[in-house]
């Protein structure tokens, strides 16, 4: 019992192998693509594995404390940040190779000409509660 | 009114059922139904007979269910046929119960989340909320695990190993939710040791009773974790402890030993030690010895390279963590811990940051790195 996160980047994965922006697909397979991601969550709720699932819009505010009594700064967006997070999924399950089989699943998600995606997924586990027993 | 004793009663009022010949997954659902209708009437209206009152009334939910289900389906059978609700029995098949939850066929997680719900009598939000999923995921969760074992037939004889596993995963859990985990856990463990006589799992029991009479010093108020030798003995709690020590004497002298005694003995010589100085670790090492005997975990020789480099001095205890493979989990913490005991605080601070790179979980994380922190300030100063 264990919970990873699936992590979708918009930037700073390596590359996919069907690496076409998803204004370029046709519309009926933007519409798989959906579908395919909200099968996959409802199958993963009907196996008890699915914790949560969301996505980010591209751009954001970077922002920091400015000093007692000032507004906080706020910065960005910047084009050339590296690392830029598109959504994620939270998965509860009972290894790291289920983990592992469930976000090679989520990356064949189809893409343009209906063939999949083979996008890259950052899988990373949660810090857990200490165990009970440790000695 | 005391929910811990309206649990206690799940098991058996769900094996009744199955008796008079309730499908598992039907009358489950018909026990917590009832159970969710007892927290409701009794506290204004408590029944003479608790146990009988959930019999009468899971057993009226199971066959309303049944109807509604066989009219949907056009066909009306064998659902009329109730059997006169006699004399409750006086076989208590909570052992089956126990068996048929933690059934080999299931993953732990649905072993576990059974166990609690079919045994335990929690409800779906609850186990849901201990572990951190949502309520809809977990009841999925039990549902499928329920349709696992619906072709197991329920006489017959189960693993105790494979419910002592569940058990002790449920324990070790710790103490998120609204949900006491652990105490659920040394509960559901004493209920199993009523039982069925067997001395691992009193073993079992013994180790849980150990860990938790420490429960209360070994986080601080502001919730990092306090070192066993750092943790203020005079709060540990002696009734526990007193009660393990007893189960476990009981146990060891039937001379079947098994690894959950094994581990259970060397938490009971932690309890004995007045002061961390005065621990035996000699013989804490020959538990461990007789543990790696039974399991040959690696992580029980991690811990066991502890122990050497406490009973033998630090050098003995890198000895005997050389022949170990460095990707175990704790390592680095481990061979940080003996290379500062052995005066080399630079390596020490250097692998003190790299178990916090690797620590598992925050409260450890944030432990490791407050080591290494101390002694980069030391050798700075």
């Amino acid at each position: 019992m264990a919970k990873y996160l699936l992590l979708k980047h918009y930037r700073g994965a390596p590359a996919a192998v069907n690496d076409v922006r998803m204004d370029q697909w046709t519309p009926e397979e933007i519409s798989a693509h959906m579908q395919y991601m909200r099968d996959f969550a409802a199958r993963l709720e009907g196996t008890g594995e699915f914790v949560d699932a969301q996505a980010l819009a591209p751009e954001g505010t970077f922002v920091r404390y400015d000093g007692e009594g000032r507004p906080p700064v706020t910065d960005g967006p910047f084009a050339e940040t590296k690392d830029l997070i598109a959504g994620w999924m939270v998965i509860d399950v009972d290894s790291y190779e289920r983990a592992v089989e469930l976000a090679g699943e989520l990356s064949a998600a189809p893409g343009a000409g209906g063939k999949p995606i083979h996008e890259w997924l950052e899988l990373r586990p949660f810090l857990t509660e200490p165990p009970t027993i440790t000695e | 009114m005391n929910e811990a004793l309206l649990r206690s009663l799940t098991p058996k009022v769900l094996g009744i059922l199955v008796r008079r010949g309730a499908d598992f997954a039907a009358a489950e659902d018909a026990v917590q139904d009832a159970l969710v209708e007892a927290v409701r009437v009794w506290p204004a209206d408590p029944p003479q007979d608790p146990k009988g009152w959930l019999v009468t009334v899971s057993w009226r939910r199971f066959l309303d269910a049944a109807r509604a289900d066989a009219a949907r389906r056009r066909r009306e059978d064998l659902v009329d046929e109730e059997p006169a609700p006699g004399p409750a029995r006086a076989v208590d098949d909570t052992l089956q119960l126990y068996f048929l939850c933690a059934h080999p066929s299931l993953t732990p997680s649905s072993a576990v989340a059974l166990t609690l719900r079919a045994v335990g009598g929690l409800t779906t939000r609850q186990i849901a909320q201990a572990y951190l999923v949502p309520e809809a995921t977990m009841a999925q969760r039990i549902s499928r695990a329920k349709r696992t074992v619906s072709g197991v037939r329920f006489d017959q004889p189960g693993d105790v190993a494979t419910v002592l596993r569940v058990l002790y995963l449920v324990f070790n859990e710790g103490y998120s939710g609204d949900v006491d985990l652990a105490a659920e856990a040394i509960r559901l463990t004493r209920q199993l040791a009523a039982a069925i006589d067997h001395p691992e799992v009193a073993g079992l029991l013994a180790l849980m009773l150990l860990h938790h009479a420490r429960r209360a010093t070994r986080t601080a108020p502001d919730g990092s974790l306090v070192p066993l030798a750092e943790q203020d003995r005079s709060r540990w709690d002696t009734t526990a402890i007193a009660e393990g020590v007893e189960i476990l004497q009981a146990a060891l002298a039937r001379d079947r030993l098994g690894e959950f005694q094994a581990q259970a003995a060397i938490a009971a010589l932690h309890a004995d030690a007045p002061t961390a100085e005065e621990t035996d670790w000699v013989q804490i090492v020959e538990w461990y010895d007789e543990l790696a005997r039974l399991t040959d975990s690696p992580v029980v020789r991690l811990n066991r390279a502890v122990a050497v480099g406490e009973a033998d001095g630090p050098r003995a205890g890198l000895a005997a963590l050389a022949a170990l493979d460095d990707a175990l989990p704790r390592h680095a913490a481990v061979t940080a811990y003996l290379h500062e005991r052995d005066g080399d605080l630079t390596t020490a601070a250097r692998l003190y940051a790299e178990a916090a790179r690797r620590a598992p979980n925050l409260a450890e994380r944030d432990h490791l790195t407050r080591q290494a922190a101390r002694l980069n300030a030391r050798r700075d100063r």
